[in-house]
């Protein structure tokens, strides 16, 4: 299992092959039957509203905590072989990844439901906070995330 | 007692600081820490809270040393 909270851009493809490469290594071929993934990138609209840029605040120290309990919960509950999760801090740009959370199971059903509960539970307990630039030079914090199901 | 607080986000700018160690009289919950951090100012109304970086209510108890932290509602992802 792997959590990582980064200011430098995300490459979520690159880190996944990476860490699928070690995966095998260390697990061995033929030990999962089922890999989910989930990216979450910035948009350049939100609610109507044309954005150029954010910033993700976190609380270090917390964030990296909360990640890595949710993590291992979901880890127990959904009897995962591996996960990865990588999340962005810092100016961002549309286009740019923000999350990335990737996860390995022996069968398919844990591991569709096994991603979508750890982004979901990301989304409402993991301290971060997004501070939207929008093209007409005003700043604005995000209050309130989109329905995820 | 000192009790470190830390405030992140919308509350960041709403208090002017990021934080400050705060003396408050033994028995204090995490609301007295609220009110001495802000100078009795309300307590918006979705404001959470940590204690030493887990998840907490404003009701819970504080001791001397702990970390205490008002955030807005998380938007990660």
């Amino acid at each position: 299992m792997k959590i990582r909270v980064q200011s430098e851009p995300l490459s979520p493809w690159g880190l996944l092959a990476d860490y699928e490469a070690q995966l095998i290594s260390s697990h061995g071929s033929g030990k999962y039957g089922a890999s989910a993934v989930f990216v979450g990138s910035m948009r350049d609209l939100n609610e109507g509203d044309a954005v150029q840029g954010m910033y993700l605040e976190h609380y270090p120290g917390m964030t990296e905590k909360v990640l890595q309990g949710m993590a291992e919960a979901i880890s127990r509950e959904w009897n995962l072989i591996d996960l990865l999760l990588a999340h962005r801090v810092g100016d961002l740009h549309p286009g740019e990844p923000i999350v990335l959370v990737a996860v390995w199971s022996a069968h398919r059903k844990a591991a569709f439901e096994a991603c979508r509960a750890l982004m979901e539970t990301l989304k409402s307990q993991a301290p971060f906070w997004k501070r939207e630039h929008l093209t007409d030079g005003s700043q604005r914090w995000v209050e309130k995330n989109t329905a995820g199901y | 007692m000192t009790v470190h607080v830390k405030f992140f986000a919308s509350l960041k700018e709403l208090m002017g600081c990021d934080g400050a160690a705060v003396e408050i009289g033994e028995m204090a919950t995490v609301t007295d820490v609220w009110l001495a951090a802000s100078g009795g100012k309300p307590m918006p109304a979705n404001v959470l809270v940590a204690i030493n970086m887990e998840h907490g209510d404003v009701h819970q108890a504080v001791h001397s040393g702990d970390e205490v932290a008002f955030f807005p509602p998380v938007t990660g992802g």
